[in-house]
């Protein structure tokens, strides 16, 4: 059942500062291990679409959200506690799982 | 926005009564003002009540961001004061933007900053052309999230962005038990800092408002007190006590005339303060209806507050007295407000009084009586306040009277009304009830009258259906005294 659950990803960045590549290079490393075919990621830049920035509350840059699955989940930061996200988003269970 | 001749400083009007009076204009162009306070004392709705009226008044649209209440709460919060902040964002005068925090569903990893908050602003100020912003209260960023060293350096950089854009901006703060704010913002905001105040003495509560600091400007240092009520807010200006008030030569009657007949025979100045003094029981209320009928049967509104009768009763006693006070109320002419006291403080009867006579505009304020002030104030705070009071009654060139009890059993000396609004007052009248065998005896003594000859002698008066009788009044009129020095 775990297996097949999908994750929902979106990374909200603001312009290619070293925070927000980190935070993309940090997320898509981390998916890629622990998620493989199971995801979609979609990193959003608020320079270019600020509009997108009220509907999900983001304030802080980077900001990873877990839309799916509920409930939603903010993880701030550049995510470079790997540990952290991986508890933060729900899918250490899974791989001790595995 | 406009410019002062003395001052360079551009400033922004706030919308808010007497508050452009206070600050010179307004709050500085272009730059951030520090409102703060404890929970309750009105942060959010002047925040609102400057960007509405800025947008309705001066047509600078505006953005709300709220770091606690939602739009939709705001709306409707603001609704019994007119203002319809749906139609305004319908408009694209307006935009709330509701920042929520919910600490339960964010985690913290790494390095980040606020560079959301800033899109968001900005965006929200570029889609409208906003030239008015209100951040209100950004001090919860503190409650969720955990990098307070990060959040002062971002709050930093957030106050200097809003500079660089332009715009003038409210930055409301929760007040914190040694600094101004929980958080210091006052640090980061320095241009102008605004304190409000919500404190109860002996039951009753005032808000006042102070001006902690305003770089750049001259401004009132005085705390001031402020009103929230169905207008929104505001806030009473103590001017400078000047006497330079210009004076009518104009003579208008009490109301009676065979009183009249003690001031040579015509009556009092127009414009000028009278004060009637006398125990329980002397018609003190009964010469205040008449000085009303007068002023209503010259077409002249009449203002008549009173802190001891509801207008009901007040009628209705009158009209035993053959002085028919109901029919101006229905025309309109006469305004009776009654109201305890002891409802609110000593400011905010003042207040009040300012409000009702700058939306009335009466030529007649009668203040029936004057001496329940004092139940709720220590005597020099209402004296200051008829001080300003009758200040500002002379500068509108209003006709004003005050009744006052005098308490039999005080030493003369101490008597609170001679003491402090005697000299106030351009004429004072003095009633007594004498007991004569087995008869009370009324008298009237004018004790002064300034500018104007006045009737020297006790005069007996009575009391019948048909109003007050002073049977010696033409008399009187004959051996008055000039005394111009009162």
């Amino acid at each position: 059942m775990a297996k097949e659950q999908q994750y929902e990803l979106r990374l909200y960045v603001a312009g290619q500062t070293p925070k927000s590549i980190l935070a993309i290079k940090n997320i898509t490393k981390y998916c890629k291990e622990h998620l493989d075919g199971q995801y979609s990621l979609e990193v959003i830049d608020l320079l270019k679409n600020p509009q997108l920035a009220e509907g999900d509350q983001i304030f802080a840059i980077p900001t990873l959200v877990r839309k799916v699955p509920e409930p939603i989940r903010k993880i701030i930061g550049d995510l470079s506690n790997e540990e952290r996200v991986l508890v933060g988003l729900n899918i250490r269970t899974i791989t001790t799982q595995k | 926005m406009k410019f002062n001749k003395k001052n360079i400083l551009p400033k922004t009007r706030t919308g808010i009564d007497g508050l452009d009076e206070i600050t010179g204009g307004g709050f500085p162009t272009g730059r951030s003002t520090l409102i703060c306070g404890s929970a309750g004392c009105g942060k959010t709705l002047l925040g609102m009540q400057f960007i509405v009226k800025g947008i309705m008044e001066d047509n600078e649209p505006g953005v709300f961001m709220s770091f606690e209440e939602s739009a939709k709460d705001l709306s409707q919060n603001v609704k019994s004061l007119g203002f319809d902040l749906d139609k305004l964002i319908a408009q694209n005068k307006l935009r709330i933007d509701h920042v929520r925090i919910e600490r339960s569903e964010i985690e913290e990893t790494g390095e980040y900053d606020l560079e959301g908050l800033f899109v968001r602003l900005n965006h929200a100020i570029d889609s409208i052309g906003a030239k008015r912003v209100v951040l209100d209260t950004i001090e919860s960023l503190f409650g969720g999230l955990t990098d307070t060293g990060l959040l002062r350096a971002e709050l930093r950089r957030l106050f200097q962005w809003l500079k660089v854009k332009g715009v003038t901006a409210i930055i409301t703060g929760e007040r914190g038990e040694k600094s101004l704010t929980r958080q210091g913002l006052e640090e980061y905001v320095s241009d102008c800092v605004i304190l409000l105040d919500f404190r109860v003495i002996d039951q009753i509560a005032t808000r006042r408002l102070r001006i902690v600091k305003y770089r750049g400007s001259t401004h009132g240092s005085n705390e001031y007190p402020f009103l929230i009520d169905e207008d929104g807010i505001s806030v009473l200006p103590i001017t400078s006590l000047k006497l330079e008030h210009s004076v009518s030569a104009d003579i208008i009657s009490t109301g009676l005339p065979a009183l009249d007949k003690l001031f040579e025979g015509k009556g009092i100045f127009r414009g000028s303060s009278t004060l009637i003094t006398g125990s329980a029981g002397t018609a003190k209320t009964i010469l205040a209806s008449y000085f009303a009928l007068s002023s209503c049967r010259r077409k002249e509104p009449v203002l008549y507050f009173s802190f001891e009768e509801s207008p009901a009763q007040l009628i209705r006693n009158m009209k035993s007295l053959d002085i028919n006070l109901g029919q101006y109320v229905k025309s309109k002419l006469l305004h009776i407000h009654s109201s305890r006291p002891s409802l609110q403080g000593l400011e905010m009867h003042l207040l009040l009084l300012h409000k009702l006579i700058k939306e009335f505009k009466p030529l007649t304020v009668i203040v029936d009586p004057i001496s329940s002030l004092v139940t709720v104030g220590s005597s020099s705070e209402v004296r200051a306040m008829l001080v300003r009071l009758m200040d500002m009654l002379k500068g509108n060139g209003i006709s004003a009277l005050f009744t006052s009890l005098k308490h039999v059993s005080r030493n003369e000396l101490n008597d609170f009304t001679e003491d402090t609004i005697s000299s106030l007052a351009d004429t004072w009248i003095k009633l007594r009830n004498a007991e004569h065998g087995a008869d009370k005896v009324r008298n009237l003594i004018v004790v002064k009258s300034r500018g104007m000859g006045h009737s020297n002698e006790v005069n007996n008066f009575i009391i019948t259906d048909k109003g007050i009788e002073i049977p010696n009044a033409n008399k009187a009129d004959k051996k008055v005294n000039k005394n111009s020095l009162g």
